[in-house]
C-alpha cells in the first residue's frame, strides 16, 4: 500500500488518486488510489462490478465522465505528469504510449470498416508512418498473434471473423505502435473458456516479448492467478490490498480478500461449500472505508483553511 | 445500490414553459368568445390595417392590430386555437389509435399480418405527404372534417413504424419469453406486458404528432383547402399576411409565432412527460 | 426405476439462419440440435455445459417448449408435450418454470415486483384473488431471503443479486416440478455468486425440484449437479454423474474444457499446458 514501493522504474504511478461526483464532492468515487506498473510487469486489478475498476482505466486514458472530477492525485507516464498537461498535450503523450485491449471484441471493431485501417490508424495518424509500411507492419502483427492469413483477414470486415479472431486482432491493434503501457479491460470476460486460454496465452506472450507494462483489470481470481505478477484488489473505489498474486493466494492479508477467495468455487473442490462474502467483512471494510473519508475530509478541510 | 433509483428527479422546465403555454391556447380556445376583445369576424374597412399597439397610430383596444379588412388580430388569434386545436386532438388521437395498434399486433405477432403491415407502410411512405393530403382534400371535399381525415389518412404511418421498431425490440427481452413460460395467452401478453412498455414512446409520439396536426392544419389552409376562408385560422392568416407583408407585418407574424411556439410546445411536452414518467432509469 | 420426469428422444431443433436472407424473407434453416437423447430423473440437478453456440440453451428452451421442436419427442411427467400448442401447455406450466440470465431483462420493468410474481399464481388458480396472491407472493420472497416489502418495488430499484432472488422467487411461486436456470450466475459479481447458488442448492433439497442448469463455467457446475452433459455443436458428447465426469473425462473435448478452468491457484506451467 505504501507509495515507497514504487521505485523510479515503474512506468504508470498512480499515487494519491480521488475521484468525486461533481455535484456531491464529499462522495469520493476513488479513494486515494496507488497503482504502479513498472514495464515488463503485469499486474492484475481485481474488484467486483462498482469498485471502480473501469474508472481507474478511464483517468489513464482521459476519457473520464463529465459528472466527475479529479480533486487531488497524480497520474504519471513515464516522465510526463498527465495531470499538469493541458488537454492536447495529454492527449498525444497517452496516444503515444499506451493501447487499450477493450472487453467486448464485437463492439470495439467498427462494423463498417476494414481490418486493417482499423490496425493502423493509429501508426499512419499519429505516429506519421507511411502508408505501406503501416500496412506491412500490421501483416507481421497479425502474424505474431497467429492469424493464418494475415493478408485475407486485413481485407475483412470485422462481422467475418470469430470473437477469437477479433481478439486476436483487437491485441494485434494494441501492440501496433509499440506503446509502453497497455490496459486490457476484461479482455477475456466475453470469450468461451477454451479461447479464453488462448487469449491469455497470446496476452502473455505479447507482453514478454514486447516488454510492455500491462495493467490486466478483471474480475476473475482465476484469471489473476494465470497471468499476472501482482496485483492490486479494489473495493468501494479504495485498494485494499496491493502484493504478489504468490501472496495473495497464500496470505491474503484482508478480510475482504480472504472473503473473496473463498467465495470462488472450484471444480477440484467440490466438497468445500462456497462461502458467500459474508455481511460482517462488508461491514468491516465499509467501516474502514468511512473511516479513511473522514480522515481525508479532515485533512482536506484544514487544508482549505490554511 | 438500491437506496440510490429511488430519489425524485427534479423539475422539468421544458414541461412547465410548455404545459403553461399549451395551457394558454386550451384556455383561449375553449373560452374564446368570453377571451376575445372583438367579434373575429366583424370587418370595419375604417379600422383597417391598424398596427399593434406600441407602434404610433394605433387604436386602443387593438393590442395586436387590425388585418387589412379591418379585423382585430388577436381575437382572430384566439378563434383560430380553436380550429387548431380541434384538428390536433382529433386526428393526433385517431391517427394514434390506428397507427399504434397496427404496429403492435404487427411488430408482436411478425408474421404474414407483419409483412401487410409493412407493405403497406411501405407504399404509403412513398407519397409525398403535403401532396397526398392536398389530393384527398381536393377529392373528398373541403372542411375541418377532411382535413382531420387527411391528417389521420397519412400521419398513422408514423405510430405504426415507431410503435412496431419498440415492440419488436421488446419482444426480444426475456420477461416476454418469461411470461410464455408463466402460461399466459399471446394477447394478454402483448396488453399486459408489451403495451406498457411501448406507452411512453406512444405518448410522446402523440404529443409531437399533436404539434404537426397543428402545422398540417396551417399548410391547408393556407393553400385554402381547408374550412371556409372566412372562418379564422392561424393558417389561413398567415396566407393572409403574406399579401399585405410590406404594409402589415403584423398580421403575418403574430400567428406565425402562436403556431411556431405550439407546435413546439407539443413536441417538447411529448419528450418532457416521457422522461418525467419513465420509471425506467435509462 | 420408475418413469424419468423428462424423457428426450431424437429432438431435431433448427433456427431460421439470420445470414442467409432471401428477396422474399423466407431463410433457409439452420438445425441447431441434432438428434438429442436424455433423461433426466425427478429429483435431479442436471448440469448441461458446453461453449457458446453448443446449444445448451436451445435444449433448456426446448424442454420447457419456449420453441417448437422439428421432430422427435419430448415426454414431460409421462406428458407427450413435443407438440402441443399454447392452450393445452398452459395447464402444464406451472410445473415447469425458467430463471433467465440476465433478471433485468426478464423482469418486465414497469411492472411491480408483486405483479410480477403474483400474476401467475392467479392464472394457475393457485391464489383466490389479491390478496391470497399477495400473501403467496411475499412467501416466495422470504424464501429467497428478501424482505416482503420488495412487493411494491419496481426491477430497477434492486440490485443485480436482488434481481436474480426476485426470478427465482418467481419461478418457485407455483410450486413447479421442474426449473430450467439458463446462466442465473454468469452475469453476478463472485460474492451475490455464492449466494445464489447456496439459494438453489437449499431450495433443491426443501422443494426436492428438479433443476436443469446451464452453465459455461464448470467450476460451478460442479458445486451444484448430480449429473453433467456436455453438448458441443448441437451433440451430447458426454452425460455422466458429475464426480466420475471430473475425475475421468471419457470425451477428450470434456477434458479440454476442464483444463481451460483457471484455477485461483498461481500455476506457471498453466498457460503452455
Amino acid at each position: 500500500m505504501s507509495p515507497d514501493k514504487a521505485t523510479a522504474r515503474s512506468y504508470l504511478d498512480i499515487d494519491d488518486l480521488s475521484i468525486v461526483l461533481k455535484h456531491q464532492p464529499t462522495h469520493r468515487l476513488l479513494r486515494s488510489v496507488g497503482l504502479h506498473v513498472m514495464p515488463g510487469e503485469v499486474r492484475g486489478l481485481v474488484g467486483e462490478s462498482g469498485a471502480g475498476k473501469s474508472m481507474i482505466g478511464k483517468t489513464i486514458f482521459d476519457i473520464l465522465p463529465r459528472a466527475v472530477e479529479i480533486v487531488e492525485g497524480s497520474v504519471r507516464l513515464g516522465d510526463d505528469e498527465l495531470l499538469k498537461l493541458p488537454q492536447s498535450a495529454r492527449r498525444k503523450v497517452i496516444a503515444r504510449t499506451s493501447a487499450l485491449i477493450p472487453q467486448d471484441p464485437l463492439t470495439a471493431l467498427n462494423p463498417v470498416r476494414r481490418i486493417e485501417p482499423q490496425i493502423t490508424d493509429r501508426l499512419t495518424r499519429i505516429l506519421g508512418v507511411s502508408k505501406s509500411d503501416a500496412r506491412e507492419r500490421a501483416r507481421a502483427l497479425l502474424d505474431e498473434v497467429h492469424i493464418r492469413d494475415p493478408e485475407s483477414v486485413l481485407r475483412n470486415y470485422p462481422h467475418q471473423l470469430s470473437g477469437g479472431m477479433r481478439q486476436r486482432v483487437l491485441i494485434a491493434a494494441a501492440f501496433a505502435a509499440e506503446p509502453k503501457l497497455i490496459v486490457a479491460d476484461e479482455p477475456t470476460t466475453a470469450l468461451d473458456v477454451t479461447v479464453q486460454k488462448q487469449i491469455l496465452k497470446l496476452i502473455a506472450e505479447m507482453q514478454a516479448r514486447h516488454g510492455t507494462a500491462l495493467l490486466f483489470v478483471t474480475h476473475d481470481l482465476g484469471v489473476v492467478a494465470k497471468i499476472c505478477q501482482n496485483v492490486s484488489v479494489l473495493y468501494g473505489g479504495k485498494i485494499v490490498e496491493d502484493t504478489e498474486v504468490k501472496s495473495l493466494f497464500a496470505r491474503p492479508t484482508h478480510a475482504y480478500t480472504q472473503a473473496l477467495i473463498a467465495a470462488t468455487p472450484r471444480y477440484d473442490r467440490p466438497d468445500e461449500s462456497l462461502v458467500p462474502v459474508p455481511a460482517a467483512v462488508i461491514e468491516a471494510t465499509q467501516h474502514e472505508i468511512a473511516a479513511a473519508d473522514d480522515a481525508w475530509l479532515g485533512a482536506r478541510q484544514a487544508g482549505g483553511r490554511r | 445500490m438500491s437506496e440510490h433509483a429511488r430519489h425524485r428527479r427534479p423539475v422539468s422546465w421544458r414541461l412547465i414553459l410548455s404545459g403553461s403555454w399549451l395551457a394558454i391556447v386550451i384556455i383561449c380556445a375553449v373560452f374564446a368568445p368570453y377571451i376575445a376583445p372583438h367579434d373575429p369576424l366583424a370587418q370595419d374597412l375604417l379600422l383597417e390595417r391598424l398596427p399593434p399597439f406600441w407602434v404610433s397610430g394605433a387604436e386602443p383596444g387593438y393590442y395586436l392590430g387590425t388585418d387589412g379588412l379591418g379585423r382585430d388580430v388577436l381575437s382572430r388569434i384566439i378563434y383560430g386555437a380553436r380550429i387548431a386545436l380541434t384538428v390536433a386532438f382529433v386526428a393526433a388521437t385517431a391517427a394514434c389509435l390506428i397507427g399504434s395498434t397496427m404496429g403492435l399486433v404487427a411488430g408482436y405477432f411478425r408474421g404474414w399480418l407483419d409483412q401487410i403491415v409493412s407493405r403497406i407502410v411501405d407504399i404509403w411512405m412513398s407519397f409525398p405527404p403535403v401532396l397526398f393530403s392536398i389530393l384527398l382534400v381536393a377529392v373528398i371535399g373541403t372542411g375541418l372534417h377532411s382535413v382531420i381525415i387527411a391528417i389521420t389518412a397519412i400521419d398513422w404511418i408514423r405510430f405504426c413504424r415507431v410503435v412496431r421498431a419498440e415492440t419488436l425490440v421488446q419482444t426480444r427481452m426475456d420477461y416476454i419469453d418469461s411470461a410464455r413460460a408463466a402460461g399466459f395467452s399471446r394477447l394478454n401478453i402483448l396488453v399486459r406486458e408489451v403495451f406498457p412498455n411501448a406507452l411512453p414512446t406512444i405518448v410522446a409520439l402523440l404529443s409531437l404528432e399533436m404539434g404537426i396536426a397543428v402545422i398540417v392544419e396551417a399548410i391547408l389552409s393556407f393553400v385554402n383547402l381547408s374550412i371556409s376562408t372566412d372562418d379564422p385560422t392561424w393558417g389561413g392568416m398567415i396566407a393572409e399576411g403574406r399579401t399585405i407583408i410590406h404594409f402589415a407585418w403584423w398580421v403575418l407574424v403574430f400567428p406565425l409565432i402562436a403556431l411556431f411556439l405550439t407546435v413546439l410546445a407539443f413536441s417538447q411536452f411529448g419528450e418532457g412527460l416521457r422522461d418525467r414518467f419513465d420509471p425506467v432509469l435509462r | 426405476m420408475s418413469e424419468p420426469l423428462f424423457d428426450v428422444e431424437n429432438l431435431y431443433v433448427s433456427f431460421p439462419d439470420p445470414n442467409h436472407k432471401t428477396l422474399f424473407g423466407q431463410m433457409p434453416m439452420v438445425e441447431v440440435l441434432h438428434g438429442i437423447r436424455l433423461k433426466i430423473e425427478e429429483g435431479t440437478v442436471v448440469g448441461l455445459v458446453g461453449e457458446s453456440g453448443s446449444g445448451k440453451s436451445t435444449l433448456g428452451r426446448a424442454l420447457v417448449r419456449l420453441l417448437d421442436p422439428v421432430s422427435g419427442s419430448i415426454r414431460f411427467a409421462g406428458t407427450d408435450i413435443t407438440y402441443l400448442d399454447e392452450n393445452a401447455l398452459r395447464p402444464l406450466r406451472r410445473d415447469l418454470q425458467v430463471i433467465f440470465q440476465d433478471p433485468l431483462s426478464a423482469l418486465n420493468p414497469r411492472l411491480t415486483i408483486g405483479t410480477i410474481i403474483g400474476r401467475p399464481l392467479q392464472l394457475h388458480g393457485l391464489a383466490n384473488g389479491r390478496r391470497e396472491a399477495l400473501k403467496l407472493t411475499q412467501e416466495a420472497l422470504e424464501h429467497v431471503g428478501l424482505p416482503t416489502a420488495f412487493v411494491a418495488r419496481y426491477p430497477h430499484e434492486l440490485s443485480g443479486g436482488q434481481r436474480q432472488r426476485v426470478g427465482i422467487a418467481r419461478a418457485i411461486a407455483t410450486r413447479p416440478r421442474f426449473v430450467l436456470a439458463d446462466e442465473i450466475v454468469s452475469g453476478l459479481d463472485v460474492s451475490s455468486q455464492a449466494q445464489i447458488l447456496t439459494l438453489l442448492a437449499d431450495l433443491k433439497k426443501d422443494l426436492g425440484l428438479t433443476i436443469v442448469f446451464i452453465s459455461h463455467d464448470l467450476s460451478v457446475v460442479r458445486r451444484l449437479c448430480d449429473q453433467v452433459v456436455v453438448l458441443r455443436h448441437g451433440e451430447i458428447l458426454e452425460n455422466r454423474p458429475t464426480g466420475p465426469l471430473f475425475e475421468h473425462p471419457e470425451h477428450p473435448y470434456t477434458a479440454e474444457l476442464k483444463a481451460a478452468i483457471p484455477l485461483p491457484e498461481v500455476d506457471g506451467d498453466w498457460l503452455n499446458s
